[in-house]
């Protein structure tokens, strides 16, 4: 027998309490994440058995999915969002969670401020009632969604009764081209596995592609493993995790720094162990993507034609409901297609280095006026950033605006939400009917190529606008 | 909270057969903000269901009244897309007990066991014969047993068996949830967290 083991062996075996023959095992779970959409009915649950939550301490509540993105100083106009933003502030004072509601200093997208305060660790396993929470095993973490019910289970004991997923290894070897982003070496691997391919599978990434990429870039990758149906995906902890984690509010200091250090540099997968599951992709085929239909393995090449119904995986039927939706026929070019909307932001793309990629290409260039562009960092220190690196001048110079933190456009629960019929290129995670608003088309894509099309106003290739030293 | 036992479920099943259904379509998100478990089925597939305006999609199948039953039927990938357990809540606030497809999403699957609504998972063949014969007659009748962890097509008489796991086969045939289950080894929890280091 094989005894070589796989990081995400190593992290989710060290977190078993007790193992059910032929059933779940029982897993202690270190951070839980809490939001106001999926965590009442759990609240409601703890109430009416006469509960507590267990661990206070290792639960972190903030307010995103339904919070506004302009006037946040004003009270939400929304009677029901500011019911439910309501009711986890009371439930988080009730239960002694800290949260970052509206107007604290630490709000923003769940997914990016657990990261940016330490409380994102390698080793931990993290769950959170929202299924990007795949974004969190960039750290070499085991994290991801869960339902409501999962979420009481998670306030009450700690702990989660999950059956542990197949694994599958992922890897990206060789260099990324001009124009290449973390978002697009994802949308390629969901167009190559379709939006299912990976049901029923953690996933580690591996090889060059990720051990080139900045910590940023490996939350994009991880955050849309979900997309692929993993369940999540994680890439080994290296000196560029332990720097980014170092001296962040709730990392460990001191001795317990070195403690932790000493046992995230064993976690690392061993040579020779084995996965359910390995496929190797090479970097070279990988160009600027989008989306062209209603899921996010629906994505080509920004050069291709829209595939032929009959060369596409799955029913037919299916397809040409699709791309009737979008309005799009079978063989057209993406390229020059008009746009509506602009979408910078969200938990996939909402960091600091998607606004530096965005800023980069619509520098000394203009909005196209036929362009609504919603550019929204994911935190207030996403915010302060584009701020302090002159990032906002540049901006504004060029005609666009800056809002404040929030999901927003990603799930449009809030008032960001594109018209029936709109067309938006969108860094988000979903191009699902309807998923920016009732009617709306998505195309995702990465921040550059979101640019490229808030300038032109159309689909366009980033690569014909970016200078050819930038390579 | 505990749920409906379930063990047999003979009924008659309304077809969706489109890939991919991801909970977006099943609840979307502009309804997820209620703060109790009550009303989602209002909204089970709002957008393909009602037009802007509110009237109803006539070509839409829950809006077909020949088409009726506890049991749903998918197509391939069933319930993709976000964690909301909202979306399992509105298929059985609606009055589904049971979706079948030949392949669903782990976390609907999940969020499914957990409150009470059996997911069956059957072969793509199995699928296509239980659609053909709701084609053919709409008020076919399906017997889906726990117990035995078969789906049958009650005319035919043709079954395939379905994978649950025993410990949430028990779970559903009784009525409890994993919460019982987790604070019954309460100690055994404890012991174990007096260790982490996080």
């Amino acid at each position: 027998m094989n005894t070589k083991k796989t990081l995400f062996d190593k992290v989710w075996d060290s977190h078993v309490v007790q193992h059910i023959e032929n059933g779940p095992d029982v897993l202690f779970i270190d951070r839980h994440l809490v939001h106001e959409v999926t965590s009442p009915v759990a609240f409601l649950g703890l109430k009416s058995r006469g509960i507590k939550v267990l661990h206070p301490e290792k639960t972190f509540a903030t307010a995103d999915h339904n919070t506004p993105t302009i006037n946040q100083h004003l009270p939400v106009a929304d009677p029901l969002s500011a019911n439910q933003l309501r009711m986890l502030e009371e439930n988080s004072n009730e239960f002694g969670i800290s949260y970052w509601g509206l107007g604290h200093e630490k709000n923003g997208i769940v997914h990016v401020v657990g990261p940016e305060y330490g409380i994102t660790q390698p080793g931990a396993t993290i769950v959170c009632g929202d299924s990007h929470t795949s974004t969190h095993g960039a750290f070499g973490a085991i994290a991801f969604g869960i339902g409501t019910s999962e979420v009481e289970m998670v306030l009450a004991t700690q702990c989660i009764m999950q059956t542990k997923p197949k694994s599958m290894r992922i890897n990206v070897e060789g260099s990324l081209g001009r124009g290449v982003t973390p978002k697009d070496v994802a949308l390629y691997i969901i167009s190559q596995l379709t939006t299912s391919g990976a049901t029923g599978y953690f996933v580690e990434y591996a090889g060059q592609v990720f051990r080139d990429m900045t910590m940023e870039g490996r939350m994009t990758v991880c955050n849309l493993s979900i997309e692929m149906g993993a369940r999540g995906g994680m890439i080994a902890p290296d000196e560029k995790t332990f720097e980014y984690v170092k001296g962040r509010e709730f990392t460990p200091a001191g001795a317990a720094w070195d403690k932790a250090m000493a046992y995230w540099e064993t976690l690392p997968t061993e040579e020779g162990a084995e996965f359910d599951k390995e496929i190797t992709f090479n970097a070279a085929d990988i160009e600027p993507m989008i989306t062209y239909g209603t899921n996010p393995g629906m994505g080509i090449g920004i050069s291709n034609g829209i595939p032929q119904a009959d060369a596409v995986e799955g029913g037919v039927a299916t397809y040409k409901k699709s791309l009737q939706y979008m309005n799009f026929s079978e063989g057209d070019s993406m390229m020059g297609k008009p746009i509506d909307f602009v979408f910078l932001g969200s938990c996939t793309n909402g960091r600091i280095e998607d606004f530096r990629l965005f800023t980069s290409l619509v520098k000394g260039r203009s909005k196209a006026p036929n362009v609504t562009a919603w550019l929204v960092p994911g935190s207030h220190q996403v915010e302060k950033a584009i701020k302090d690196e002159g990032l906002l001048a540049i901006l504004n110079e060029a005609g666009f605006e800056l809002r404040e933190p929030g999901c927003s456009a990603c799930l449009a629960m809030n008032d960001d939400k594109v018209p029936a019929g709109k067309y938006a290129v969108s860094t988000s995670n979903r191009n699902f009917e309807g998923r920016q608003g009732p009617g709306s088309r998505t195309l995702l894509a990465s921040p550059l190529v979101a640019a490229a099309a808030a300038v032109t106003g159309k689909v366009t290739d980033p690569r014909e606008l970016m200078e050819l030293e930038t390579a | 909270m505990a749920y409906d036992k379930f063990n047999t479920l003979k009924s008659s099943a309304v077809p969706l057969p489109i890939e991919n259904v991801d909970t977006d379509q099943i609840i979307p998100a502009r309804f997820l903000k209620a703060t109790e478990r009550k009303g989602f089925g209002d909204n089970l597939f709002r957008d393909w269901r009602y037009n802007s305006d509110g009237t109803e999609k006539k070509d839409f199948v829950l809006n077909n009244p020949t088409y009726n039953g506890k049991i749903l039927v998918g197509g391939k990938n069933f319930g993709s897309g976000s964690s909301r357990e909202h979306a399992a809540w509105a298929v059985y606030d609606y009055g589904f007990r049971v979706v079948v497809s030949s392949f669903f999403a782990d976390i609907f699957r999940n969020n499914c066991l957990n409150i009470g609504v059996l997911p069956v998972q059957v072969s793509a063949e199995f699928l296509d014969k239980i659609l053909k014969a709701i084609e053919a007659d709409p008020k076919a009748t399906f017997e889906v047993s726990l117990p035995e962890q078969t789906i049958t097509i009650d005319g035919s008489g043709e079954s395939e068996p379905f994978d649950i796991n025993v410990y949430k086969k028990a779970n559903m045939l009784n009525g409890f949830d994993d919460i019982d289950y987790l604070l019954n080894i309460s100690e055994e929890i404890k012991e174990f967290a007096s260790d982490r280091p996080l």
